[in-house]
């Protein structure tokens, strides 16, 4: 039982991990809190659903899917947000909630209200002991999520970009100064995080068969209560945070019971943290 | 009348907008929560004045008072909690206060709570007595903005908001104008939050919802931050545009967030917050007008 609820726990984690680092990549460069990724999870998983629909590929439907919310988010960050790189940090904050509700209000449109199913065919098969239950799509979260962030991680610490991309998170003018094409790091910046986001939503959408125009709602609140408690801006400090949230939602659902929904959960736990240590569980300095 | 009922709704958008403008736009903290006290005055007064039977006048104040503690403690975890990070607290904090009023009984969970109305003088509310009420708090508000834009504590915020390190090194107690202004600011919204409720005569834990705070604040950012006359301007033109925008009503939220956009992109000091592009006509002309009477 108790396995079960910690399988549990790490597939949800995995999936907030994958959602929240977008936010966290772009945050890490741009210091601004994109609330609007959380429509990317949502616009990729329609995307993936199209692309699945016409292909029938799973692999297809990742690389379509991550590539073209990846595409629209170098669009947002060259046409809205670089511009708005010296105004207040509230300015851009909620520049990111507008496009949000514009963004979920446009797929409602385009696609329609309803619900629309997604049943992808997983190369996994699911497993069933008497105590244990693990399906296919949890399989494929759980490697997928392990691949995308080992990719990342290869970027991010074995390569030249990996290189500019902190010395640009750092200091944005100095990277500048010292020769590190800093447009192309914030687009390729948005583009993986944009990327992951889409991953996430197309992740989810298998996992409960569906998808629908507000789907990136919880995800929005729940993607910034993570990037803040891993210290916002760091990609380690998001994937611990994710596992903690994502098991504290299983386990303290699953054993203790808890009197508010499981959604506030996570905000509960941010808040406790948060007055220990402010600077989130990770944190930069 | 149709009228009235909006000038109230609209109203108590305008005090909301006033007050979010004392902790975001004077003191400089972000705050996406605010919609949160709105919700701890309307259920206050709610609460008091339906289980406990008490007067709308005993528990008006009261649903200011509770709001503006809670608000307190937000000021207090705001000395060390900051910035990017107390915005998403503020979110947090939210979240947890909605999901309190659809869980507890007390506060009729997810069945909502109906409000009684108030009586004055023996003789029940109408409309019109709820819009004197509405123009009372809204005079109320601009009289505290007012105050604080010209005082030793005005001064003292719009230093923290530029500079927090050198207003501390002038001698300015930081800590305690921050706290100041989350008390006056939430205490605000909680006497908003229960002529809301009796108005209403019935709530809901989403009337309260992060949404409502971001409508809030949008308010005031897009009339212009850090003035009076941006709040009352943005809450009026947000407030009545659902109203204009009718024959557009399947594309509400598109319009919204379409105009959020634009408006941030193009205009982020507010359409007519100090130096925007109308703000400096209406001012350019003005000071032409003097200038062509002088001579």
């Amino acid at each position: 039982m108790f396995l079960q609820q910690l399988i549990n726990g790490i597939v949800i984690g995995s999936v907030y991990a994958l959602t929240a680092m977008g936010a966290t990549l772009v945050y890490g460069i741009m210091r601004i809190l994109d609330i609007n990724n959380a429509g990317a999870y949502a616009l990729g998983a329609y995307v993936g659903l199209l692309t699945y629909n016409a292909t029938g590929s799973l692999l297809l439907t990742f690389i379509v899917g991550m590539l073209l919310t990846g595409l629209y988010g170098v669009l947002v960050q060259k046409l809205l947000y670089v511009p708005m790189l010296d105004k207040s940090p509230n300015v851009s904050l909620i520049a990111s909630i507008g496009l949000f509700i514009f963004l979920s209000d446009l797929i409602r449109m385009v696609a329609g209200p309803s619900i629309k199913g997604f049943h992808a065919e997983v190369p996994f098969s699911s497993i069933y002991t008497e105590s244990l239950n693990i399906n296919g799509a949890w399989i494929l979260i759980i490697v997928t999520t392990f691949l995308l962030l080992a990719v990342l991680w290869f970027l991010l610490n074995k390569t030249k970009i990996g290189l500019a991309w902190k010395a640009t998170a750092q200091d944005l003018e100095t990277a500048k100064a010292m020769g590190v094409n800093v447009n192309m790091m914030v687009a390729l910046n948005y583009l993986l995080g944009y990327g992951f986001a889409a991953a996430a939503g197309i992740m989810v959408g298998i996992l409960y068969s569906s998808v629908f125009p507000t789907m990136g709602d919880v995800p929005a609140y729940k993607m910034l209560a993570i990037i803040v408690l891993g210290g916002l801006g760091s990609p380690v400090g998001t994937v611990i945070a994710a596992m903690v949230i994502g098991l504290a939602e299983t386990l303290i659902g699953g054993y203790i019971g808890f009197f508010l929904p499981r959604d506030a959960i996570a905000f509960v736990v941010l808040i406790i943290i948060l007055l220990f240590r402010p600077q989130g569980l990770i944190s930069k300095n | 009348m149709y009228e009235i009922v909006v000038a109230i709704n609209v109203g108590i958008f305008v005090v909301l907008a006033m007050s979010i403008n004392i902790i975001t736009g004077y003191a400089g903290q972000p705050t996406l929560g605010h919609a949160a006290f709105f919700g701890i005055g309307a259920y206050t007064s709610a609460v008091l004045s339906g289980a406990f039977g008490l007067s709308f006048w005993v528990s008006f104040p009261l649903a200011g008072i509770i709001a503006g503690l809670v608000g307190m403690m937000l000021g207090l975890a705001s000395l060390r909690v900051q910035e990017d990070f107390l915005a998403i607290t503020t979110i947090g904090i939210n979240f947890v206060v909605v999901a309190i009023f659809q869980y507890v009984p007390l506060f009729g969970a997810s069945l909502g709570l109906s409000v009684p109305r108030p009586t004055f003088f023996g003789q029940d509310f109408g409309n019109v007595h709820f819009l004197v009420l509405v123009v009372g708090l809204i005079l109320f508000t601009y009289f505290v903005n007012r105050r604080l834009e010209n005082s030793w504590l005005g001064m003292a915020l719009g230093g923290i908001r530029n500079n927090e390190m050198a207003a501390a090194a002038l001698g300015i107690d930081v800590n305690k104008f921050k706290i100041i202004a989350f008390i006056l600011g939430t205490f605000l919204a909680g006497l908003a939050g229960s002529v809301y409720a009796h108005f209403m005569g019935f709530i809901m834990s989403n009337d309260f919802a992060f949404l409502t705070s971001v409508t809030i604040l949008s308010m005031a950012v897009i009339g212009g931050l850090g003035t009076i006359r941006g709040p009352i301007f943005g809450a009026l033109l947000l407030g009545l545009a659902p109203e204009v925008f009718r024959f557009v009503s399947d594309y509400r939220m598109l319009v919204y967030g379409g105009l959020l956009v634009l408006m941030m992109r193009f205009q982020s000091q507010g359409l007519v917050g100090d130096d925007s592009y109308l703000w400096n006509m209406i001012t350019r002309k003005k000071s032409w007008f003097s200038a062509s009477t002088k001579g």
